[in-house]
This record gives C-alpha cells, structure tokens and sequence, in this order.
C-alpha cells in the first residue's frame, strides 16, 4: 500500500475530472474528514484517514480491500473507473442522462442506449462528454461516453445515445 | 503392658537404626576411587559377585550400583556447603580426569597472503610494546585500536600541505582515507577466508571464467563487465537483438503512507488548478492551429494552380514564406532577409489573420 505518484494522481484524476469536472476537488477536500487515495495492488482506494491507519496494521499480501475502490491501473498504467467509484461520483457529476425504464434493463445489461430510450439529458452536453447515467427514479446507474445532444439530431440512421464502452468496467 | 510397648518401640528404634546405617555404610576391599568434579567414582574391585550370579545378575547388578552410588553421595556429602537463593549448594572440586576430544583436530589453514610474503622474504614479527607514550594527551595509549596514541583523524589542526588544493577539506580527506584503508583491509581479510574455506566471494562469485558456467552467470558476467567502464556502462552498445537487462534501473522511491495528509491535499488540489486552468488555453491552441493548416492547405493550392499558369506570383511567394516565419525566433533561424520582411509584415498579415492572438497561440506551442 503506498500512496499515488505525480504521474498517477494526474491520470487519474484527468479521468475522473471527465466525470465530474472541478467537482473533483471537493472529493480531494473535504469538511468532514481527511480522505486520501491510496494504491494497493494496482487498485486506488478512496478511503478515510480512521480506516488508512487500521488498515496499516494489516501485512500487505493478506490486506484485500480498504475503503471505496474507485478503480484501478492496468498494465500500461492507465487508468480504468470502476463501479463502485459510482456512490462518489453521482453526487457531483456535472452532465447526467435519466433513461427511462424500458431501456434500463437494456442498458444494464450491457447494450446502448438508443435516442427512444432516452428520457432526460441536461443541457450543452457535448460529444464523448463523460455522463452518469440515472434511471427515472433518480437512481445512478452508471457513468458513460455519451454522443452530443446536437449530434443526435443530425443523425439519420441509428441515434445511439449512450455509447456503451465495449468491456465491462469503464 | 507400656513398658513393654515402649521397650519394643525403643528396640525397634534401635533396630532401624542400625538398619540405616548399615545401608549407608558399605564395605569394599578397595577403595572407589572419586573424581569429584566430573561426579564421577571408579570401583576397581574385581567383580567376582556378578560371576557367581549366572546367566541373569540383574540382583547383583542392581546391588552393586546401589553401593556404589551411595558411597558417591556420601563423598558429595562431605564437600563444603553454600547457600545460594535459599537452597543449600556443594562446591565441587575442579574435575582431575582429562576428557577425550569431542571433535578431530582442526586441520592447518592456509597462510594469508601476508604471512606467505613473510615467510619468503624471512620476515619475522617485531616484538613491539602495546603501550606508547602519548606527548599530547600525557598518558600511555594504544600503539593501535580504540584511543591510539597518534590518530591523524582526531588531530585538531592540519597545516594545508603546499601543493594542495586550499578548498579541499583536509580533515575530511584523511576520514575518507581511513575509510577507504578499513574497507581495504576488510576485503584482504574475507579474500583470505574465502581462500582458507576454499570458497568464493559472494561479490565475484561466477566471474572468474572456467569454462562451465551457466547462462545466468555469464549473463550476470557480461552485465558487470558492461557497466565497468569509466563511464559506468553508458556508452557501451549492445548487439543488434540484445534486449535491455530486467531490473537494472535505480529503485523508485515513494511518499510513505502516512506522510503529512495536509501537505499531500495541498499537491493534489495544486494539480486540479493546474489541470482545471490549462484547459481553455489549449483549445485556443488547437483551433488556431486547425484553422493554420487549413489556409496553410488553401495557399499551397493556390500557388500550384498560379505556378501552372505563369510566374507573376514572386510577392505571394513572399507573403507565403513570411506566414511560415511568423515567430521573431524562428525569424531569425532562416536567411536575414526574411527577418526584416517580418518586422515590416504585421499589418498585412494582421490583415490575413485574425488577430494577434492567434500567433500567440502559435508561439505557445
């Protein structure tokens, strides 16, 4: 367990600043607490100041997980979202899309979302803008790459909304 | 009645009495012979008892052992006495018989380096006094070890010796050569180790070439030797399908875990700034740029359909050539000429472009 270098943390949040734009910095500081980033084979924890200095007693090979899981770095060191970063993300995300609940099920089940599916989107939301996407009862479902609301009317053929990322995290 | 009850006590009294003592007390023809200090008793008497038991003596045996051990015991009981933490202690005498040896002789060692020089030149070890007279502090010290008499690193004044270099710390220097004779001398001594046990030092163990070496030796080998040049390996090529050795790159180090939670906020909320304010800029960049090539493109086409119909196009040319030498920098990189026809240029090509920002945006990147 060691914390994030120079070059991660800016990956990282490079990522997730696609999400929730400046937001990001009221995760970085918070009122109530002093939460930090920690990397703990390859996976970036989000976890509070208390559990970092429990979880320091614990030897590293038996230590599972810590905190929130907000994703973790591949190979290559870039850095994959996960979901269970959605309960941090929501609350700050700056573009969202409601789909309504025919194409919910659809979309959870790992298909995109089409222009009829669609019920909400806020505003100025531009192309490949990253958005978390809400079911109609205001429950966060998951953040995606969506294509631009202008984008759609110009489409003819197939008005994909919410392009779905082709594995299975994001 | 008790008369007679107490006299019969008082008999058998008697009687166990003279029982005790006969056990105590045992009667040999020879003496036993005690060592004491090993607890050890040697009977010479010859066993003539065990003879006549026949095929199974455990009895005699028994018996025999039973003498002797008390006889062993009553030797114990005569030793002077101490109290140690309440319980009473015999001291032993110093043990008289000689053990054999446990292990073999050790076998002689190979002589160092030194006392082989030694013995070929008939050198023979000065008999020297531990103790030397001490003008400065005024006492007797070590000729050598811990508080030697003249120890050149505890001197509090060095005279800066003429040929030298007056910045050079003259006091760090002889540190440092008393370092380098320790780790010296320590060296000679595992070779010397290593040389009496046969072995080989862990340092250049599998360099020394024998011919039947495996491929990781001789690849650690080669690796050693690549980077044992005075430039420490940097300027050393490799073959055309050598790859690069794993693991040969200086460790990384890392924040510790705990480190100042404050300070680590700080930095992370330093880069969102960062992050979050370059972002504007480089789209101006980037749209500037597009927007460049795309006239850039326009230009190209143009000059080639002119150049197809004749030659009147020298000022365009120049107008052109201006455009790519916009910044003053790389203004001044080409031919001179072209640098003064940026200065007077501005207006015009203010009037091709759209503003000055554009080639500020340029020049950013």
């Amino acid at each position: 367990m060691r914390p994030l270098t120079e070059e991660e943390t800016r990956v990282m949040f490079e990522k997730i600043a696609k999400y929730i734009g400046e937001n990001l910095q009221l995760l970085v500081d918070r009122p109530d607490g002093t939460y930090c980033f920690r990397l703990h084979n390859d996976r970036v924890y989000y976890v509070s100041e208390k559990i970092l200095k429990l979880a320091a007693n614990i030897s590293g090979d038996k230590l599972v997980s810590l905190g929130t899981c907000f994703g973790k770095f591949t190979k290559t060191h870039k850095f994959r979202l996960h979901i269970t970063a959605l309960d941090y993300l929501a609350p700050y995300a700056k573009y969202k899309v409601w789909i309504k609940p025919g194409a919910e099920q659809s979309f959870l089940y790992g298909n995109h979302v089409l222009k009829s599916g669609l019920g909400r989107i806020t505003e100025n939301t531009c192309q490949y803008q990253g958005v978390v996407v809400y079911s109609m009862a205001d429950v966060p479902l998951k953040p995606e790459e969506s294509f631009s609301y202008e984008e759609k009317t110009n489409l003819a053929s197939i008005p994909l909304t919410a392009y779905r990322s082709s594995s299975q995290t994001f | 009645m008790e008369g007679q009850n107490v006299e019969e006590l008082l008999a058998k009294a008697e009687r166990d009495e003279a029982e005790k003592l006969q056990r105590i007390t045992v009667h040999k023809e020879l003496e036993l012979e005690f060592d004491l200090g090993n607890l050890l008793a040697s009977d010479r008497n010859p066993p003539t008892g065990l003879r006549r038991a026949g095929p199974s003596p455990e009895a005699e045996l028994q018996a025999l052992a039973r003498d002797n051990t008390q006889l062993l015991i009553n030797q114990l009981w005569q030793l002077p006495t101490e109290r140690v933490e309440e319980a009473l202690v015999a001291r032993l005498p110093e043990p008289t018989t000689r053990l054999p040896r446990e292990k073999p002789v050790p076998r002689p060692r190979p002589l160092t380096r030194w006392q082989q020089f030694a013995r070929l030149k008939g050198i023979r070890p000065k008999k020297k006094t531990n103790l030397v007279w001490d003008e400065v502090s005024g006492q007797w010290r070590r000729r050598w070890g811990y508080q030697r008499a003249r120890d050149d690193t505890k001197e509090w004044l060095i005279e800066v010796p003429g040929g030298a270099d007056p910045l050079e710390d003259q006091f760090a220097k002889r540190i440092q050569a008393k370092k380098e004779r320790v780790a010296k001398n320590e060296l000679n001594r595992l070779r010397n180790l290593a040389r009496a046990h046969k072995m080989q030092l862990p340092s250049t163990g599998g360099m020394h070439p024998t011919g039947h070496q495996s491929k990781e030796e001789l690849g650690r080998a080669m690796q050693v030797a690549k980077v044992s040049t005075a430039s420490v390996g940097r300027f050393q090529e490799r073959l055309p399908k050598e790859k690069a050795p794993r693991g040969s790159g200086k460790k990384r180090k890392f924040q510790p875990l705990f480190g100042d939670f404050a300070a680590e906020k700080k930095s992370q909320l330093e880069l969102l700034r960062v992050m979050n304010s370059k972002k504007p800029q480089l789209d101006v960049t980037r749209a500037t740029n597009k927007q460049m090539r795309e006239e850039d493109q326009e230009e190209a086409a143009k000059r080639r359909k002119m150049s197809q119909k004749g030659k009147r196009k020298g000022g365009r040319q120049g107008a052109g050539g201006q455009r790519k030498g916009g910044p003053p920098s790389q203004g001044g990189k080409r031919k001179g000429g072209l640098g003064g026809k940026v200065n007077s240029g501005p207006p015009r090509l203010g009037g091709k472009r759209k503003g000055g920002q554009h080639q500020g945006g340029k020049r950013r990147k």
